[in-house]
């Protein structure tokens, strides 16, 4: 007769857990199922012949570009914001966190409107742009554009309270036994954060193969040229492609699920937490 | 005194400027070109007022079905343990990881007339995919994980010692609940139902596949931009954009001004 | 008033209690002594609810509680960490116990107020009602905790190492006022201690646990003078052993006598002045033991690597298994 003293009743309890249960399977997970059974609706041939089509693959290596090019730019970024406000003093420190993290409170439409309105045909630079044949909107660097702004804050804000708690007594230790500045943080540093990083890039590229909104807006949805995966997917469902739409969907689904698992390793592995905003 | 700092100061503070600073002031150089007038005529429209409703509406409806789920799920997560507990507190973070289009298409396959939970919902009238009620559900799908954050790690670090101090002094489960647990967690939970909302505003790919889009009716803001857009209309475009910016900050404004007097108060 | 009888108590394969058996007289002033892991505060927890036995009774003023939710047996339980509640003020916290109190013995919001009032002035807290926790030293948490205790007026008071999270300083001051409390009081309290000075300063009775078993109850003279076990001897002041056939001799560090033919000789190897007494350290010629003296310090100081000869004038002897077989002078 082991009785917790202060807790609810086994009854209480079991009411909670079955609530908590049914609202994630309701809002969670049948959603995540939905999407591969559509996908697999008709079996797996038109399953993998809708992604063997051109402008699938073409989607599928546009989205793989976009990130390879986005998330090492704010992967650096970011290091170099965390270390900027995580080893040093300096005023004005939360008014640059609070801006690093701007993006978060954007609508994703704004953020692709934004760069329509700089680079745009009718845009501050489109005139200019026009005059030298360069085009950004409509095209892969508008895509760019748009999602480093999306993707911006995350490594920035997975780092800085990694780094904050770790404060920088290696460093200084490294520094008085003589390392310069790149070796201190090549052999000190980057080794201390690598888990912490990988965690903040794993989001961050969850996030900019996945975006939406914002790309939607600069991207023209121009088959095989500027359609990303979620955009292709948009495109197939209106068009009445539903096992194609989902055949699409279902591979960054898989993307999802994959980034949740390596994510939970992660936390496991490492205590490495998630905020609240992403 | 470490080495770097006008390196990785300067860096950051030039790739701000360029990559987030210079193109959100566009958008206010934008508006400030057009006239304020202009702004407020267009902005405040009769179609974007309604669209502005719709999303504030089932943004702040969202926000509190996950106030109260998002809460129950938490403290399930921190409190009680069962079997498949990691796989759920893992699947929370699924609205982060699932790219918004595929949710949109998911959620529209399960609600709509046809669809695996509509076709029970049809019969009884009531219909979600194409109403307010889609758009919001589509918006708790999207905000629950803001809430189960925000609340979890307050929740976790609530020491048991206060809830036992509670009951000696006589105080019934529920008692303890209203005014010890509830006051401890409420900032996070306004928190979270803040971010929730916030991020319901803005949010357009989950959304827009299950709402309809009839202009006035299930037309929401971020969609009413890119219509104008799609209309070469950029005056209007940055209008309702300018609308919802202020709009959010002002929430988040207001949720770290609450929470710096409720630090300040306890002294912390 | 308190009557315990068979108290056990497991976590998973972790014996916490084997069978305790205690009674504490109204009035009574209670110390809980052991290390961690003695018990102790388990002991405290089952006595206030907030753990259930797996066998045995509480019997609390002739009422049987055993099986009586924490929120019903009116005890008054203050925690080491003092577990306020830091979003209501001071006055809410003190008065928490009488608002959520139903029925008809729920007090009018004035009264309530009054009472917090008045018992902030009991614990020296006039004016701070309108605080909240946060801005409050140490101590002063700890007094608004008792407070808050002593608000829905207990039968009973359970104190969780009331001391433990405070400067020794104000751990001192605390001590002194707590007890003078209990005497204006007369309230039983039972208060558990890691600390064997702060049980023989504030106890009328010591409750020496260890491993999950009382090991001695007693004064705090007897506790000190004539331990029972020789974990209490070892645990309870300081202790030197000396190994004899059958078991062992135990006497304290002043309980000597110097004789120049004395049966001891120490060789000093470590000397520093322990308050009024000179404290001379080393190994014993012959067995080799570490053995720690007093010597008055109205001397000279002893110096290193010199021999002192004594006799223990009083000295224990517990045998191998345990028994205390012989308790004067040698």
């Amino acid at each position: 007769m082991s009785v917790q003293a202060i807790t609810e009743s086994p009854v209480m309890r079991a009411v909670l857990i079955t609530i908590a249960l049914v609202f994630l399977g309701f809002f969670l997970l049948l959603p995540l199922l939905a999407v591969f059974s559509e996908a697999l609706r008709e079996g797996a041939g038109p399953f993998l012949d809708a992604l063997h089509t051109a402008d699938a693959l073409a989607a599928i290596r546009l989205t793989l570009l976009i990130a390879a090019i986005s998330v090492p730019l704010n992967m650096v970024f970011g290091i170099a914001a965390s270390w900027a406000i995580t080893k040093f003093q300096f005023p004005g420190k939360a008014l640059l966190i609070t801006l690093i993290d701007l993006p978060f409170s954007v609508s994703p439409v704004v953020s692709g409107l934004i760069f329509v309105l700089l680079f745009g045909a009718n845009g501050l630079f489109g005139a200019w742009l026009a005059e030298h044949d360069l085009k950004i909107i409509f095209a892969v660097p508008g895509i760019v554009l748009a999602t480093v702004f999306i993707t911006f804050p995350f490594v920035a804000r997975e780092l800085i309270p990694l780094m904050l708690e770790q404060g920088k007594d290696d460093e200084e230790a490294a520094i008085s036994l003589g390392a310069n500045g790149w070796q201190t943080f090549w052999h000190v540093t980057l080794p201390n954060i690598r888990w912490g990083l990988l965690y903040g890039v794993l989001l961050c590229n969850a996030r900019a193969m996945g975006e939406f909104g914002a790309v939607s807006v600069v991207s023209g949805h121009i088959r095989g040229e500027t359609n990303t995966m979620p955009l292709h997917v948009e495109i197939l469902y209106n068009e009445y492609d539903f096992v194609g739409a989902f055949a699409v969907a279902s591979l960054l689904a898989l993307l999802a699920l994959v980034t949740l698992v390596a994510k939970t390793v992660l936390e496991w592995r490492f205590g490495l937490h998630a905020g609240a905003r992403h | 005194m470490l080495p770097g700092f006008g390196l990785s100061f300067g860096f950051t503070l030039a790739w701000l400027t360029l990559i987030v600073l210079i193109p959100l002031a566009t958008i206010f150089l934008k508006a400030g070109g057009m006239g304020w007038a202009q702004v407020v005529e267009v902005g405040f429209s009769e179609r974007a007022l309604a669209a502005y409703q719709l999303s504030f509406g089932t943004a702040a409806m969202a926000g509190l079905v996950n106030a109260v789920f998002g809460l129950v799920v938490a403290w399930v997560l921190v409190r009680y343990s069962f079997p498949g507990k990691q796989v759920v507190s893992a699947l929370v973070d699924l609205p982060f990881a699932l790219p918004t289009a595929v949710a949109g298409i998911a959620l529209t396959a399960l609600y709509a007339p046809q669809g695996w939970i509509g076709q029970y919902l049809e019969p009884l009238g009531i219909k979600v995919a194409f109403t307010w009620v889609g758009i919001t559900i589509a918006l708790v799908f999207i905000g629950l994980p803001f809430v189960v954050r925000s609340v979890e790690p307050v929740l976790a670090d609530l020491g048991r010692e206060v809830e036992e101090a509670a009951a000696t002094l006589g105080a019934t489960r529920w008692q303890t609940f209203r005014h010890v647990i509830f006051p401890a967690i409420g900032p996070a939970l306004l928190t979270g139902f803040a971010l929730a909302f916030a991020r319901g505003v803005g949010e357009y790919g989950s959304v827009i596949f299950i709402s309809g889009n009839m202009p006035g009716r299930t037309e929401i803001a971020p969609l009413l931009i890119v219509t104008q857009l799609e209309q070469y209309a950029y005056a209007g475009a940055t209008a309702i954009a300018v609308v919802m910016m202020l709009a959010s900050f002002a929430v988040l404004l207001l949720i770290n001004l609450v929470q710096a007097a409720s630090r300040r108060r306890m002294g912390a | 008033m308190i009557h315990l009888r068979g108290i056990t108590k497991r976590f998973g394969d972790y014996a916490a209690l084997h069978g305790i058996d205690l009674d504490v007289a109204p009035g009574e002033f209670i110390a809980l002594l052991g290390p961690s892991g003695s018990g102790k505060t388990t002991l405290l927890r089952i006595i206030a609810g907030l753990e259930f036995q797996d066998s045995g009774t509480v019997l609390l003023g002739g009422e049987d509680v055993s099986s009586t939710p924490v929120a019903d047996r009116h005890v008054g339980f203050v925690f080491q960490h003092y577990a306020l509640f830091r979003h209501m003020t001071v006055a809410d916290n003190v008065a928490f116990g009488l608002s959520v109190r139903r029925g008809k013995g729920r007090l009018p919001k004035a009264a309530r107020r009054a009472r917090a009032e008045e018992l902030l002035r009991l614990v020296q807290l006039e004016g701070l009602g309108s605080r909240y926790p946060g801005q409050l030293s140490g101590g002063q948490r700890q007094r608004v905790a008792l407070a808050r205790a002593l608000a829905i007026e207990p039968r009973l008071l359970l104190l969780d190492e009331p001391f433990g999270a405070l400067d020794a300083k104000v751990r001192k001051d605390l001590r002194r006022w707590l007890r003078d409390l209990h005497k204006a009081m007369g309230l039983t309290s039972i208060f558990v201690t890691h600390d064997q000075e702060e049980a023989l300063e504030l106890a009328d009775r010591v409750v020496v646990m260890n491993q999950g078993r009382i090991e001695q109850i007693g004064a705090p003279d007897a506790v000190y003078m004539n331990p029972e076990t020789p974990f209490v001897s070892h645990f309870v002041g300081e202790t030197n052993r000396l190994p004899a056939a059958g078991g062992e001799i135990h006497f304290r560090p002043h309980e000597i006598t110097l004789s120049a033919d004395g049966a001891e000789a120490l060789l000093v190897d470590n000397v520093f002045r322990k308050g009024a007494v000179w404290r001379a350290e080393g190994l014993l010629e012959g067995s080799g033991q570490f053995v720690e003296l007093d010597l008055p310090s109205s001397g000279d100081a002893p110096q290193l690597g010199q021999t002192i000869r004594f006799n223990p004038h009083r000295a224990r002897m517990f045998t191998a298994d345990g028994d205390q077989t012989q308790g004067e002078t040698r």
